[in-house]
């Protein structure tokens, strides 16, 4: 579904990306791993089309078009979900307002009718039993006052709410306590299914025993420099990054 | 109320102009026509809203037109001098320079010149000759017009490119007159390229007659300078300190600027600084301290014209018995300057039922990526933490002055002079004691 | 943000923008005595109200338009305008006799006019140019003793209220639009709640410029007695017009011992056209007093249209212990201009106020929130919170602050905070990310940072008002 060629990417002016490759399949869920700075949370914003990145080189297509070419709502709407490291609190907006905006947008992309108000209530209703939200979150404003918990399991309410094809989850076990944690993979456990995939961007390996992934790749000074299956993973919590470093800097 | 300068003007021009230098003397009659069209500014006018000057300025004052040496010993005079300051010691006495002998000024760096304006204008033409009035006469003031027709005399500092003046330089005002008098005095800051200096400016009074001190300050800032400016009042109640202090930032710049009003009659700060260049810093704190019948005006205007430019402003007022003060803070934002920061805060704190205190933030902003924000309170110390401190067994008056001296502490934190930062300290503990109920320094409160 | 999304997103236009095909009345244009006293004339007015808008008159001939606020006002020539117009067929006494053609533009304006508005329980006088058309439920408000008509009946048929308490707030010397109202004023509401009655419903005027040169002065008195409440709705609307046209309103309000008055506004006047040719100039003298003890004021106001808005509600504090709130969102845009805020004078003891004002600005607006907060000497344990914020969108605007704080004893708090900063693209990014385009994430974002004011506003009119900020700051409606 996704296929990510030679892409290069800046911002303000530095490189991060240098020709990352990348394919993910329906059904498979890809982890991306490496040592900060080494640019994760770059190709998520790329992928999602972030302005502050400029794109200088490469191609990205998902399920044949160009992604690149898409602006960012287009890209949510055509099935693509980030889950944000950093969720934005958008004071005075209701999650209730917000979602519902979100989801009759989608609906209205794919030519389906906006949904009744009964309807999407119930459907938020089930959606929230999947991360154990507090009932009235959904009332609050989006992300305001949310700790951070309640942040990271907003992001995965949204992303039930939507059904995206392909999810990206970028560092969503930072800052969590171990129920938390539990919840949130939890929550993208159940929403997995053949038809769609999931990118995990993380820095340790905990998350890994919740999710289990089907490839874990290790992104390092712009580039996939490693790809294995889930031992690597647990390789790199027992080993660190230096010995991948050094293998890549011998080269 | 005008009258009487414009004819005094129109009979002595003459005389005020030969006595005065020849670069000063091509703005005069420009300021004196200015005036003329101008008068006094008034209450109504929106940026003197808060000053009520119309009984200190219909005193009939003397003038020291013909530059009558004025017999004094300012060493005698001046003895609320900061100990363990080092600093290179200037004096101006009324508004005429005052030569001293103070032996650590020989070790003052190669090529800065301090001194007299009205002898460096006449020998060193060529330095003010880009600077002199650049900055008053672009103002539509009364004030500075009147101060630009009589002023004939100042203070004058120049640094040059990247000289860098480790220790203050301390300009001594001493005002000295045995008849109600007025003192028009231009005072000249150059600070070229890279260049360093910080400005330590006291104002005192000695004679029980009426003053009133109009002065202007020009400063210009170089790219990469870093300037600070301490005006320290402690004036006796017959005093009126009008002082206008006009700041030119280029490039890069820093500027500190702390007004700090112990002791005083009617006082007027008008400072304006204008931000020319990107990537400028500066700082604009002031506090004042009033009881009795005393009044305070602190007017300020910082003009961001420039990106990236940032402002901190931060006052803070304690007012008891009957005093009057007010505090406006204008901050422009012009059509380009992006990334603008600009920040303000003003706290105030009445003590008796009759102080009065008015506050006036003000933001006028033309570009849309901004942070800009003020605040303002006027109200009393906090109970709850006054009473916390009872409880701790500490007497209710005692716990008062702790809170207000809590209070001012960030303003003085702003003071990058140790030995000036301490003095401050204790002036201001003693003043909120009630210790320091005149000024001191001069003779007659002694 | 891309300057193509922001333009798109800015360049909404007017949607209440028809003029109706009404038979009008209109007197000649200009203004002098004999014009004062032709309207006098043409409302049947007693002589005291003669005497009251000729010494207005009077004074208003010495005075001078005032400059100090933050706005580029041309040249008005006050001789070109024409000062009264009434639709022909007046005095309707029942809905079948009022003009079908106006009754289709209260249609058109969703004005609920008819006996089916029941339901929403609104009643409504409608001011179309300068003649109050129809008050709904008069009867039904008889009943309690509400008097809720226009002030021309008021005149007629409850004099000695008129007398007592027109010009009781804002005296005609007041200010030089105040003035011109006072001696040309045509119509408007007049609403008096006795003592201890809650009024059940929300009572509501609808204005409407509607002839061409002519200037709009009308006129609202609201009294509520000991212990009574009511709450007020007023709308505007104006057709679109390329020449200015002049709107300037008095509304006095008086609140007796506890009583609460809570008056709202969505102001959507004709702003002008994208190149701000045309558009309302809309120079309004707002205030209320609290002239009892307990006694509670509260303005709200959304303000989307004016080519030019001079707007300032306040509220005198007269009573101890009485209290008073401004709640108000002004959006400009294109070229509009706004000096908008408040002044509240706090005279009684443990008096309280708050303001909450939030400026939006957008294309090449101008945008002033301007504010004085007085305690007065003997205003003892006052306390007062402000907080003003501005929101940018797009470089060619401006927002300005100018809050005013003056306190006269040491046992009063005031305190005022204000922000101004851009839309915050971060959340604009995250709503992309979730499907929702750019515009619309502008229009959630704003409807969230104005909700606070926006939940002052009674439940139909809160929809209303932010359907209006919505439409003011997109293109999506023609």
């Amino acid at each position: 579904m996704l296929e990510i060629k030679n892409l290069h990417a800046n911002i303000n002016g530095k490189e991060i990306l240098k020709g990352l490759d990348l394919v993910v399949r329906p059904g498979e869920i890809h982890a991306i791993m490496g040592p900060n700075g080494a640019g994760k949370s770059t190709l998520a914003s790329v992928l999602s089309g972030n302005q502050a990145f400029e794109v200088t080189k490469g191609d990205v297509t998902f399920y044949g078009k160009n992604l690149l070419e898409m602006l960012p709502e287009d890209r949510s709407r055509e099935g693509i979900f980030l889950s944000f490291q950093y969720p934005v609190e958008i004071p005075g907006v209701s999650m209730v307002n917000f979602m519902r905006t979100a989801l009759n947008e989608h609906r209205k992309y794919n030519k389906l009718e906006p949904m009744s108000a009964t309807d999407f209530l119930r459907t938020m209703r089930e959606k929230k039993e999947l991360v154990e939200m507090d009932s009235n979150l959904a009332n609050r404003s989006v992300n305001e006052g949310f700790s951070g918990g309640e942040k990271k399991k907003n992001e995965i309410f949204q992303m039930a709410m939507l059904d995206p094809r392909l999810a990206i989850l970028d560092e969503t076990d930072s800052g969590l306590d171990i129920d938390a944690l539990r919840i949130v993979a939890n929550g993208v456990n159940k929403l997995k299914r053949t038809d769609n995939a999931t990118i995990l961007i993380t820095h340790y390996q905990r998350l890994l025993d919740y999710i289990v992934p089907d490839f874990v790749h290790v992104l390092y000074d712009g580039r996939i420099v490693k790809t294995g299956g889930k031992e690597l993973a647990l390789e790199l919590e027992d080993k660190g990054y230096d010995w991948i470093k050094k293998e890549v800097d011998g080269e | 109320m005008e009258q009487q300068y414009i004819e005094l003007y129109k009979q002595h021009h003459e005389s005020i102009k030969e006595h005065s230098a020849t670069v000063m003397n091509t703005l005069r009659d420009g300021s004196f026509t200015l005036f003329e069209k101008l008068g006094f500014p008034t209450s109504k006018l929106e940026n003197y809203k808060y000053s009520d000057l119309k009984e200190p300025l219909s005193i009939d004052y003397g003038l020291n037109i013909n530059r009558v040496t004025i017999p004094v010993n300012p060493y005698e005079v001046f003895k609320c001098d900061v100990p363990g300051i080092h600093s290179f010691l200037f004096f101006v006495v009324n508004d005429a320079f005052y030569p001293v002998n103070e032996p650590n000024n020989k070790s003052l760096p190669n090529g800065v010149i301090i001194g007299s304006l009205k002898e460096i204008a006449t020998t060193h033409p060529e330095l003010l000759k880009d600077y002199y009035g650049k900055l008053s006469t672009t103002k539509n003031d009364g004030l500075v017009a009147f101060n630009g027709a009589f002023a004939q005399d100042g203070f004058f500092m120049y640094v040059p490119k990247g000289v860098v003046l480790d220790q203050p330089v301390q300009l001594i005002n001493i005002m000295r007159s045995d008849v109600d008098f007025m003192a028009n005095s231009h005072n000249l800051i150059i600070l070229e390229d890279g260049a360093h200096a910080q400005l330590l400016v006291c104002d005192h009074t000695m004679d029980e007659v009426r003053f009133l001190s109009n002065r202007v300050t020009e400063v210009f800032v170089g790219e990469n300078a870093s300037y600070e400016h301490y005006k320290l009042e402690n004036t006796h109640i017959k005093t009126t300190n009008l002082s206008t202090l006009l700041i030119d930032q280029k490039t890069s710049s820093t500027v500190l600027t702390n007004v700090i009003t112990l002791h005083n009659g009617v006082t007027r700060n008008s400072i304006e600084i204008d931000l020319d260049g990107e990537h400028c810093e500066t700082r604009l704190c002031g506090m004042v301290i009033a009881d009795k019948n005393q009044q305070v005006d602190n007017f300020t205007y910082i003009m961001h014209n420039k990106p990236n430019c940032n402002s901190n402003e931060l006052f803070k007022y304690v007012l008891d018995d009957n005093s009057k003060a007010g505090f406006t803070g204008k901050i422009l934002v012009a059509k380009d300057a992006q990334k603008t920061s600009a920040f303000q805060i003003n706290k105030n704190i009445l003590l008796k039922k009759t102080a009065k205190m008015s506050t006036k933030p003000q933001l006028e902003i033309y570009a849309d990526d901004v942070k800009c924000s003020h605040g303002a309170t006027i109200g009393q110390l906090d109970e709850t933490a006054k009473f916390y401190m009872q409880s701790r067994g500490i007497p209710e008056a005692e716990a008062k002055l702790l809170l207000m001296y809590a209070f001012t502490s960030d303003v003085i934190e702003n003071i990058r002079i140790t030995a000036l930062q301490d003095r401050i300290k204790i002036l201001v503990e003693k003043r909120l004691r009630g210790d320091l109920s005149k000024c001191e320094g001069c003779i007659i409160c002694q | 943000m891309s300057e193509a999304i922001l333009d798109q997103v800015t360049q909404g236009e007017y949607k209440y923008g028809f003029s109706s095909d009404i038979e009008t009345d209109i007197i000649p244009i200009g203004l002098s005595e004999e014009v004062v006293r032709l309207i006098s004339a043409k409302k049947n007015e007693p002589e005291w109200m003669l005497e009251f808008r000729l010494k207005a008159y009077r004074h208003w001939i010495t005075m001078e338009m005032p400059t100090w606020a933050h706005l580029n006002i041309p040249e008005i020539d006050y001789q070109s305008i024409a000062y009264y117009a009434a639709p022909r067929k007046n005095a309707p006494k029942s809905l079948d006799e009022v003009d079908p053609e106006l009754l289709k533009t209260f249609e058109k304006l969703g004005i609920p006019l008819h006996e089916r508005m029941a339901l929403s329980g609104i009643a409504v006088d409608a001011v179309m140019d300068s003649i109050s058309v129809k008050t709904t439920f008069k009867e039904s408000l008889n009943e309690m003793g509400i008097i809720f008509c226009s002030f021309s009946d008021a005149v007629e048929h409850h004099p000695d209220l008129v007398q007592k308490y027109m010009a009781s707030v804002v005296p005609y010397t007041d200010n030089f639009y105040a003035t011109l109202n006072s001696a040309v004023f045509s119509d408007g509401s007049f609403v008096y709640i006795p003592k201890g009655v809650r009024c059940p419903m929300e009572l509501s005027t609808y204005f409407r410029i509607n002839a061409m040169n002519t200037g709009q002065f009308e006129r609202t008195l609201i009294i509520a007695d000991d212990d009574s409440y009511v709450s007020y709705l007023e709308g505007c609307t104006a057709p679109m017009r390329d020449e200015n046209q002049l709107h300037a309103a008095i509304v006095e309000i008086v609140a007796l011992k506890n009583a609460q008055v809570k008056y709202s506004t969505v102001q959507n006047w004709y702003p002008g056209d994208k190149n701000g040719k045309g558009g309302i100039f809309n120079f309004v003298t707002k205030r209320g007093i609290c002239k009892g003890e307990n006694s509670k004021i509260s303005w709200t106001q959304v303000e989307t249209g004016s080519a030019i808005t001079w707007k300032y509600p306040s509220c005198i504090l007269l009573g101890d212990n009485s209290s008073a709130e401004f709640y108000s969102v002004a959006v400009t845009n294109h070229h509009q201009q706004a000096d908008t805020g408040t002044k509240m004078q706090h005279i009684g003891k443990n008096t309280r106020s708050h303001i909450l004002s939030k400026g939006i600005s957008a294309g090449q607006g101008q945008n002033s929130y301007r504010g004085l907060v007085k305690v007065n000497k003997n205003a003892e344990n006052s306390r007062n919170y402000s907080q003003c914020d501005s929101l940018l969108l797009g470089d060619k605007c401006g927002a300005h602050t100018f809050p005013y704080m003056e306190v006269n004893n040491d046992s009063s708090v005031v305190e005022h905070e204000a922000t101004t900063s851009k839309i915050n693209e971060d959340q604009i990014f995250y709503c992309n990310q979730r499907g929702i385009s750019t515009e619309d994430a502008v229009g959630l974002i704003v409807n969230g940072y104005a909700k606070e004011v926006l939940n002052q506003l009674p439940m139909e009119f809160a929809v209303e008002a932010q359907k209006l900020l919505q439409i003011t700051l997109e293109g999506s409606v023609g």
